[in-house]
């Protein structure tokens, strides 16, 4: 690991100098490996934050407070140390061209990941497929990626849309609360534009979200879902 | 050979049996939601099973005639390729030998196909002998469609993916063929003992 990067209280990038790495594509993720001294192991997957085009692989981590390999990756680790990884992994929660739009992304939390990487991608790659990210937090401190969201929000094609869902400042002047049924039609697309849709979250809002996409009338096999959770990925 | 994470102690858990957890795996309490696709609601009155492909005549059965089969109280333990297990889960189903019984055939492979699309392909012997059963009860209780009711599949010896939610029916082959997280990098296998998880595993 070359560089340890906040993002928020609670979550760190690891930039990673990968001098084998075979390449991944934007929604991928990777399995990260510790090894205690006497040879006991965890591991756990993260999503990886970079782009293709990225010349270092990025993994955002947010610490899990009961987690065993998250607490380790954000308050531990250190710049100059090794991390072993396995990846990239998965082949179907990912974005490229070839696959079209336009796009909508809907992240909870750190479900946030893969969608940098995608937008990122998308950026880098020149390509004009529209996007539209719509972006649920608790509060305007745990906003990851908030600056670099914004200023991708700003190119042509690009739309991102936060919601505050626990506490907001008072000049607050985006959503305010869950993302629900109304908020998705508000922000979304409509079903006619056949948008490929991805949402990365916690269970619930990843769920709820799904249920109103297709009962709005989107098709199921064009949304996308990864969830996590303290026991999940 | 891993190198050493230098400061990392771990946090154990006293409870993992190593004769009941595999390689890599880490037991929890809760039951994580993993699935690919939106959570389908399928009408019971709109539900069969069947088992179609290489077989000398397809079956088929409502929902009712599904209930009504001999069913099986199985407590196993289950292992997600996510890295969770969980230990001594409760279910109720129909054993696939009860199902197969209903046919002839000389295939040696199926894929299971279910509402949303998603597929999974096991060979025969790991879904015979007591292995496999299609599962629409879980501690007692109907299977929340979350965690693939009305019924799942329920390999339990094998990585959880192979456990498809929602299934529908079991398309018998003569020859192999990937499903959906097999066509995806995940291993054609999925022994959790062997830390079969992607391919090359």
């Amino acid at each position: 690991m070359v560089e340890l990067v906040d993002e928020t209280p609670r979550t760190k990038s690891l930039v990673l100098d990968l001098p084998d790495w075979q390449g991944h594509r934007a929604g991928q993720h990777v399995d990260v490996r510790l090894t205690a001294e006497d040879g006991y192991q965890a591991e756990r997957s993260y999503s990886i934050a970079s782009s293709p085009e990225d010349a270092q692989l990025v993994l955002t981590v947010e610490r899990l407070d009961d987690g065993e390999v998250s607490p380790y990756l954000v308050d531990v680790l250190r710049p100059g140390d090794e991390l072993e990884l396995r990846g990239p992994i998965g082949g179907y929660f990912v974005w490229e061209e070839s696959l079209g739009g336009p796009l909508l992304l809907v992240a909870g939390g750190s479900g946030v990941v893969p969608f940098r990487a995608m937008l990122r991608h998308r950026l880098a790659s020149g390509s004009d497929v529209a996007v539209r990210l719509l972006y649920s937090s608790r509060s305007l401190d745990q906003v990851i990626y908030r600056k670099e969201l914004e200023e991708a929000g700003t190119a042509e094609g690009i739309e991102v849309d936060l919601t505050l869902t626990r506490e907001w400042p008072e000049d607050w002047k985006g959503h305010r609360g869950r993302i629900d049924a109304q908020l998705l039609e508000q922000v979304g697309w409509s079903p006619a534009d056949r948008p490929q849709i991805y949402s990365c979250g916690p269970t619930p809002l990843v769920e709820s979200v799904a249920d109103s996409l297709v009962a709005a009338g989107h098709d199921q096999r064009r949304i996308r879902l990864e969830r996590f959770g303290p026991t999940g990925t | 050979m891993s190198p050493i994470s230098r400061g990392f102690l771990g946090r154990r858990h006293r409870v993992d049996d190593p004769s009941r957890v595999p390689p890599g795996q880490y037991v929890t309490e809760d039951f994580p939601v993993l699935s690919a696709g939106p959570t389908p609601h399928t009408p019971l009155d709109q539900w069969t099973f069947e088992i179609a492909g290489e077989v000398d005549q397809p079956a088929s059965w409502s929902w009712e005639e599904f209930l009504a089969l001999p069913a099986e109280t199985p407590t196993v333990d289950i292992h997600c390729v996510t890295k969770w297990s969980k230990l001594d889960t409760p279910w109720k189903g129909v054993s696939v030998d009860t199902l197969l019984e209903r046919v002839v055939t000389e295939a040696g492979y199926l894929t299971a196909f279910c509402d949303g699309g998603y597929t999974t392909n096991l060979a025969l012997e790991d879904v015979t002998d007591g292995k496999a059963w299609v599962a629409y009860e879980f501690a007692g209780a109907p299977l929340e469609s979350e965690h693939g009711g009305p019924a799942r599949l329920l390999v339990p010896h094998l990585y959880f993916w192979k456990s498809a939610k929602w299934v529908r029916g079991l398309r018998l082959t003569a020859t192999d063929a990937p499903g959906f997280w097999e066509g995806y990098g995940y291993h054609n296998h999925g022994d959790p003992w062997l830390e079969q998880r992607y391919q090359g595993d």
